[in-house]
């Protein structure tokens, strides 16, 4: 598969390199080259540097051709534009959206968007540890 | 009206002065604690301080009966957000976005934006307009249809010059509608009208007739 990861934070480099692993063709873009060292010396994939709201960056990506595309940034409102964006424009198969605010969460579902929301994940992983 | 403005950054604050001298009721969603508390000396207590791209915080600025949303912040991603949430959870009837990149503005309509305002492309228009060498300026874009209002100025060594209307081959979907000579003043054109150099012509045409349209008044 072709995976598009947008933001190379601890999440988005883990799961970079999961699947780069698994023999996926992945590529990850941040706004900041610095995030790219979290990425092990083992990845074979492609890291550009560039913003996944930008049209350009995203087409060097490979946005067109990808299979799946995930926004992990540390904004949920750029991660849900940045999705939307792959779904409504590029067409993507498969969009998938961290959302850390459970209500908007909830509501881009609703409007189509595969979601996960860190918060209330966590959350029920902590309560039942207690 | 009951308008909700979020950011209260200049155009947050500019807009709510000149909306509640219209006699509107408006309130202005504000993150920052002292940019807030400064909104409130000015304006009185018609500001909130709060996120408005969350669900919870449109929920007690009483959005469910808000007529407006106007998102001006200086995130487009942001913009974006609240006035998906104040359409979605909260059925407000209409949205404004501002938009900074311009490439955003599609999108936003895609996404359901009832309007965008790109500051961006109206700075850029403007600057176009006082430099000698650009042919052509986008006025203004109509909401419907893709239409856009342009000014051409027809330059000196125009291959359309000392031509009339009639043959000049503007693509599908255009019209002149004004020429404004240096002599004679603003015209309303026939197919007859001959062009001169410096004449300022003001056409409504498709946007991505744009480069078209510079193809055939340029030079010989």
């Amino acid at each position: 598969m072709n995976v598009v990861i947008m933001g190379c934070s601890r999440v988005g480099a883990q799961l970079a390199t999961m699947m780069d692993a698994e023999g996926h063709k992945v590529t990850i873009v941040d706004v900041d080259s610095f995030s790219f060292r979290k990425l092990p010396p083992t990845f074979n994939g492609t890291a550009i540097v560039g913003s996944g709201l930008d049209e350009e960056a995203l087409k060097k990506a490979g946005i067109e051709s990808a299979n799946v595309f995930v926004a992990v940034t540390q904004g949920d409102n750029r991660n849900v534009m940045a999705c939307q964006i792959a779904k409504h424009i590029y067409k993507v198969p498969k969009v998938v959206c961290r959302i850390y605010d459970p209500i908007r969460e909830e509501m881009y579902r609703n409007l189509g968007l595969i979601t996960v929301s860190p918060t209330k994940v966590v959350a029920k992983l902590l309560r039942d540890q207690i | 009206m009951y308008i909700i403005i979020v950011g209260g950054g200049e155009v947050g604050y500019h807009l709510a002065k000149v909306l509640l001298n219209d006699g509107h009721e408006v309130l202005i969603l504000e993150q920052d604690a002292s940019r807030s508390e400064r909104l409130t000396d000015e304006l009185g207590s018609i500001v909130v301080r709060g996120d408005g791209c969350e669900a919870a915080t449109l929920q007690t600025c009483g959005s469910a009966r808000a007529d407006m949303l106007v998102a001006v912040t200086d995130d487009d991603a942001r913009n974006l957000v609240a006035c998906q949430v104040a359409k979605h959870r909260f059925n407000v009837p209409r949205t404004i976005a501002r938009v900074t990149n311009p490439n955003n503005e599609n999108i936003f309509k895609m996404l359901g934006v009832d309007v965008t305002v790109c500051s961006t492309q109206l700075i850029l228009a403007h600057i176009e307009q006082e430099l000698p060498s650009h042919p052509i300026i986008p006025l203004l874009k109509l909401r419907s249809g893709g239409l856009e209002l342009i000014e051409a100025k027809i330059p000196h060594g125009s291959k359309v010059i000392g031509k009339k209307l009639r043959t000049f081959s503007l693509p599908k979907g255009s019209a002149v509608l004004l020429i404004i000579s240096k002599d004679k003043g603003p015209q309303i054109p026939t197919p007859d009208t001959v062009v001169a150099a410096e004449d300022e012509v003001i056409a409504i045409t498709q946007a991505e007739n744009e480069e078209a349209i510079r193809v055939m008044l340029g030079s010989k």
